[in-house]
């Protein structure tokens, strides 16, 4: 008869099994979740069929690098649970289909600092970038780390296709030939469409940076610039107020 | 490997290893209790699975017999199976804590402000759920007890205010944000202007100036050089249409001149806000708080200012 003690007592076997059964419980919860139709919200605007969330504009983009590069998700999660204190604290909960052109999303549970999901249009960008330079001079108990650096370093742009070629590989639609970009105009618009185009890419960088001022100066176009452009779009892109209260429960 | 044997003092079996002469491992069975616990998690997430969503099966999952029940927007009873989203719903609707808040934010919404001053009960609400969303919205710029940030965010606890002081105007404040803006004179004046103007601006507010040079200041501020009566008004008190500081008053929102110690520093704190200007901006918070919040911190930025 099979005994447990013939596991026990050899550890090469133990690990091999171990990890089987890890990966079983492993497998079981995340496979699936590539198969079930509702597991993503389906966000179109009512008014216009178009897709709201979209992939991030070039120089939003460069900012969500920015934000990984710093680490700022070691204590800023980016996820509301749908708890009734979260609600009131930071908004509408988070939806699947707002993170999902994230690679890699930002979810985490890790909160040494407030969650960012819905940071967009909550301060000026003034404040931010003064938040950044030194936290204290506006949070007199932040414990956030000062960010001097990103105002002073210029953005570096000559990656940045790649970057776009990068994401587009694991499913971001950003768009590189004529068919791509006129998918792309059906699905999210033409204004949108246009900044979501490779080729375009540096152009409406600047295009954006300029007309945004993100951080009052002109001169150059920074890391802050971008960080700044990225956390005024997080959790913009949903307008909660064209969909019933209710709405969104459908997806679970 | 080491056979098995029985400890000879209380017979248990042990696994036969042998350190140190004498030291022995016991090979004893789990606990009972152990056991049992062990078999009763295992029901327990049948039960669960039964109970709660868990399974996939094909494009979709096992629901579980679990429901919940919540009301529509369109004030219909709605049945679905247990997810936190419709929990979140109900509790929202049905939950004991948020049904009190719902009461008293009626209660607000519905009676005019000297009436929520005055009534102890619904003051005290302000006052608390007020101090909540101040602390979340708005304490970052304008600092946990409102006091601001010279030059940078405004003082919201003085009775000085740049877009006025009626709820109606401090409303429109909220719900739309302000933009603070003033241009630049660096193109405008020659170092003589920008210094006549400043002592004229220091004057305003009695303090100590170049009686000459603000003789010579008046005139770019109240004619077409200077404009500055176009938002300051040709007295210097200000004017809320353009968000105009008042000069003749001792408080200063953007120039830290207080802070200053001599006449001079004091002038060059001034000549710097003229010669760069200010453009500074108040967020939106029509799609963040409900009217509802948005009068409680009315209400609550009054009791703040002692009014
Ligand atoms: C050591 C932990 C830590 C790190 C790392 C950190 N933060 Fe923070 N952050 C905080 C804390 C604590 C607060 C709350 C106090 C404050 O506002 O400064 C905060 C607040 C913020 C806020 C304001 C949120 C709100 O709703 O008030 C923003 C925006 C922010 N951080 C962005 C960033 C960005 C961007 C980075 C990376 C460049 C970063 N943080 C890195 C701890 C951190
Ligand atoms: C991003 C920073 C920021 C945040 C957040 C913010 N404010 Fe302001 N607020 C400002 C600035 C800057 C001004 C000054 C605008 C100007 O220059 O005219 C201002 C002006 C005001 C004024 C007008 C003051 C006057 O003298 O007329 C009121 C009232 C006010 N804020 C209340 C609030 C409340 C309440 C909140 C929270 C819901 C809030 N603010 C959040 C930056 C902020
Ligand atoms: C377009 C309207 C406009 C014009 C013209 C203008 N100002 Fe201002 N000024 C403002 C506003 C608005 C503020 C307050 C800004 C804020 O709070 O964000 C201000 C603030 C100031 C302050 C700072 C007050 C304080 O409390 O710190 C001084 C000083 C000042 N103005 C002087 C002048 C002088 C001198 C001129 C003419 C040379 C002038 N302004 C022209 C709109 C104007």
């Amino acid at each position: 008869m099979f005994k447990h003690e013939t596991i026990e007592t050899n550890s090469g076997l133990l690990i091999v099994l171990t990890l089987v059964a890890i990966s079983i419980g492993g497998l079981v919860e995340i496979i699936p979740l590539h198969y079930i139709d509702e597991t993503v919200e389906d966000v179109r605007d009512p008014d216009t069929g178009f897709e709201m969330v979209r992939p991030y504009s070039p120089l939003e983009l460069r900012g969500f690098d920015i934000y990984k590069r710093e680490g700022c998700y070691t204590c800023h999660s980016q996820m509301i649970r749908p708890f009734r204190d979260e609600d009131l604290r930071y908004g509408h909960y988070s939806l699947a289909a707002e993170s999902k052109y994230d690679h890699p999303f930002q979810w985490g549970s890790k909160r040494t600092g407030p969650d960012l999901a819905r940071v967009g249009g909550k301060y000026s960008n003034e404040w931010h970038v003064q938040h950044m330079i030194a936290p204290r001079s506006v949070v007199p108990e932040s414990i956030m780390p000062n960010y001097p650096w990103l105002a002073e370093t210029e953005l570096k742009l000559s990656d940045l296709q790649d970057r776009m070629i990068a994401l587009k590989k694991v499913g971001v639609p950003y768009s590189r030939t004529t068919a791509e970009y006129e998918n792309n105009v059906k699905r999210f618009g033409e204004a949108v469409a246009k900044t979501l185009d490779i080729n375009l890419a540096e152009n409406t960088l600047i295009a954006q940076a300029n007309q945004g001022n993100y951080d009052g100066n002109k001169a150059k176009i920074t890391e802050m610039e971008a960080l700044v452009a990225y956390l005024q779009v997080l959790g913009t892109m949903v307008d909660f107020d064209k969909f019933d209260e209710e709405h969104f429960i459908q997806f679970r | 490997m080491a056979k098995p044997v029985k400890d000879p003092l209380t017979g248990a079996k042990t696994t036969g290893h042998v350190w140190d002469e004498t030291l022995q491992e016991f090979d004893n069975p789990l606990p009972r209790w152990w056991v049992w616990m062990f078999y009763a998690t295992v029901v327990f997430t049948i039960v669960y699975w039964l109970m709660y969503p868990s399974w996939p099966v094909a494009g979709t999952y096992l629901k579980g017999f679990n429901t919940i029940t919540y009301e529509t927007d369109a004030g219909e009873e709605k049945t679905t199976h247990w997810n936190t989203r419709a929990l979140l719903q109900r509790d929202m609707q049905t939950g004991t804590q948020a049904l009190k808040q719902k009461e008293y934010l009626t209660k607000v919404a519905a009676a005019p402000y000297e009436q929520i001053a005055q009534d102890p009960d619904m003051a005290a609400f302000v006052r608390s759920y007020g101090n909540g969303i101040f602390g979340d919205k708005c304490a970052a710029c304008h600092q946990a007890g409102g006091q601001g940030v010279v030059g940078l965010f405004p003082n919201l606890v003085d009775d000085d205010w740049l877009w006025g002081s009626k709820p109606e105007q401090i409303t429109e404040t909220l719900v739309n944000g302000r933009n603070g803006f003033m241009p630049p004179y660096r193109e405008t004046f020659n170092d003589d202007q920008l210094d006549q103007v400043a002592n004229y601006v220091m004057s305003l507010s009695g303090l100590e100036a170049n009686k000459e040079a603000a003789v010579k200041g008046e005139q770019i501020f109240k004619g077409e050089k200077g404009g500055c009566y176009y938002c300051h008004t040709s007295e210097g008190t200000g004017m809320y249409a353009q968000g105009a500081a008042n000069l003749t008053d001792k408080i200063w929102t953007v120039a830290n001149v207080p802070a200053k110690d001599s006449a001079e520093e004091k002038l060059a704190a001034i000549k710097t806000v003229i010669r760069d200007g200010i453009q500074r901006q108040m967020p939106a918070f029509s799609s963040r708080l409900s009217d509802t919040e948005i009068k409680v911190l009315v209400a609550y930025l009054k009791q703040l200012s002692g009014e």
